[in-house]
């Protein structure tokens, strides 16, 4: 029997030191992701301006998986393009599915870190929340 | 100390903790084989064939149901139906008697604690009949309090349906109190066994149980086959709950004459290797000895129970005392999200439940939506606690809390 080790130091200092809790006053988009089986929840929130992510928060509560990865998720798409954010949202979706390439690991930053996710099916729905809800916000705008 | 791992062919691997018995049990050897026998000697179509093995298989079957009978101490097989699992057994009673029985102006009676199993099956009828469905509260350490349980039932309470222990808290609720009340009132109760059948001598005899229903997964028998008690003269009179094959006299092009308790409510080919994997997890069960069962659990609850309260930020639901809880102990940890606790002892190896355990109006209740479950069985040892504790200590740590 392997032992893992996924709870690294990125994880649980997003989870316990989260830079983006709190609230957004001036965003301009804004989404709820919910994943009933651990009871996560988060509001996401978003200033977007001329196609670019100025800004951007979340609130709820949940797993540490999902909450730090939202957290992490948010440093790495402030300042980016709507388009990159959601290439990036793909990249990380490819990673937890075990698939991404290790380039593209490299754009993911602070995000590889839950890449172990991948061999955790039953949390995978926790650390895709946050990219999830991002997706849904850009797609349904 | 007697080695129970070596029983079970999935323990052999000592690296494993394997505390979600109140989930599902492990299976020893000895029903696994009963199961591969069935399929290996007398594999055909029980109740049907009218050859030799087609006979051997019926002997088999209705076999396990004797077996069945004499552990629950029915004064009849006509009393035991095999259904696939708890849910099924409970669903049977509420489409077959709660639909057919029950109008507006009855109350059901179910406790805050039931099991989602013993719950949704009661909001059906309730919303189909008209019935009213009242509930029965417990106190924080899952204990009933004489007075409550006075005022909840009434003349109106034609149902009472009634987790025998609670699978969050391992808490025996007082269902010989509560029989005995809805009976002077002229309802019925229904025992839900799913969690003591395993555990506790449950004796329907002396319960008086109308209905008592539990499953075979979580008494070391195959998933898949469980068992419905019902006292015969109410059988009797209850409509079939799913129709088909081999439960019948005769049938013509318009209707049908159903055939006797209890092939009347087995519909359809039925899970006879299942059946007989049961009697042999019952064998298994009194080789063992309930005494010896309940006695080691205890020893290893107790230890488990004690080490857990030393731990800062850590919580146990329901009773100070270990030896109410059945082998059953769910708990918090403060800043740490029972998925995670999950899935860090995941990384030792060690098994548990984490979530809201199919009970979300009891944790609603009292205030944990989601906790942290070990439940424990005799097949435990004083090692899997030890390494489950040493673990759990580590838990803060590792999620970078400084304690
Ligand atoms: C108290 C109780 N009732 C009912 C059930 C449902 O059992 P099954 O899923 O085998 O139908 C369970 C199982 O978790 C239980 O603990």
């Amino acid at each position: 029997m392997e032992t893992r080790n996924f709870y690294n130091t990125i994880l649980t200092e997003h989870n316990l030191h989260p830079e983006h809790k709190h609230v957004l006053k001036d965003a301009n988009l804004m989404l709820e992701g919910v994943n009933p089986s651990c009871g996560d929840d988060i509001v996401l929130q978003l200033k977007v301006e001329d196609g670019c992510i100025t800004d951007g928060a979340f609130e709820g509560s949940g797993c540490a998986i999902s909450q730090a990865s939202v957290d992490i998720m948010l440093d790495l798409i402030i300042g980016r393009k709507k388009e990159e954010a959601l290439h990036l949202a793909e990249i990380f979706l490819k990673m937890i599915q075990g698939k991404a390439t290790e380039e593209e690991m490299e754009e993911l930053e602070e995000a590889s870190a839950l890449s172990d996710i991948s061999h955790m099916p039953a949390r995978v729905k926790c650390a895709v929340l946050g990219w999830h809800t991002l997706e849904d916000m850009f797609n349904d705008n | 100390m007697k080695d129970y791992k070596k029983d079970f062919p999935l323990l052999q691997d000592h690296s494993l903790v394997y505390l979600d018995s109140a989930a599902t049990a492990q299976r020893p050897y000895s029903v696994l084989e009963a199961e591969q026998e069935f399929y290996k000697k007398s594999n055909s179509n029980p109740l049907r064939g009218l050859y030799r093995i087609g006979m051997a298989a019926t002997d088999a079957y209705e076999g396990a149901r004797e077996r069945v009978r004499a552990f629950l101490n029915a004064s009849s097989t006509e009393e035991i139906i095999f259904t696939r699992n708890t849910t099924e057994s409970i669903n049977l009673v509420a489409y077959s008697y709660g639909l057919t029985r029950l109008k507006q102006g009855d109350e059901i009676l179910v406790t805050i604690a039931e099991h989602h199993s013993n719950l949704l099956p009661w909001q059906m009828v309730a919303a189909q009949t008209g019935a009213k469905l009242v509930f029965l509260e417990c106190e924080k350490d899952g204990s009933f309090l004489e007075k409550n349980i006075e005022a909840a039932v009434s003349e109106k309470t034609k149902l009472a349906a009634i987790g025998h222990i609670s699978n969050v808290l391992g808490s025996v609720a007082p269902v010989e109190k509560i029989i005995k009340l809805v009976h002077q009132k002229g309802g019925v109760v229904l025992v839900d066994a799913a969690q003591s059948a395993p555990h506790i001598t449950v004796d329907v005899e002396k319960l008086d149980a109308d209905f008592l229903a539990f499953s075979g997964h979580k008494l070391m028998a195959p998933m898949g086959i469980g068992v419905l008690y019902g006292k015969k003269a109410l059988l009797q009179k209850m409509p079939p709950f799913l129709r088909g094959g081999e439960m019948i006299d005769k049938v013509t092009r318009e209707g049908a004459i159903y055939t006797q308790l209890p092939h009347k409510f087995e519909a359809g080919t039925v899970n006879a290797a299942g059946a007989v994997g049961l009697a042999a997890a019952i064998d298994y069960m009194e080789q063992v000895g309930i005494e010896n069962i309940q006695k080691r659990e205890q020893e290893l609850t107790k230890l488990a129970f004690e080490q857990m309260q030393q731990i800062p930020y850590l919580k146990i639901l329901g009773s100070t005392k270990p030896e109410e809880h059945h082998g059953i102990l769910s708990f918090t940890i403060e800043g740490v999200h029972p998925h995670d606790i999950a899935s860090i002892l995941d990384e030792s190896n060690i098994a548990v439940r984490a979530g809201h355990h199919c009970a979300q109006p009891l944790l609603e209740y009292l205030g944990d939506k989601v906790t942290t479950r070990a439940s424990i069985a005799f097949y435990n040892d004083e090692e899997d606690i030890e390494h489950f504790i040493a673990c759990l200590k580590e838990i803060r740590r590792r999620m970078g809390y400084g304690d």
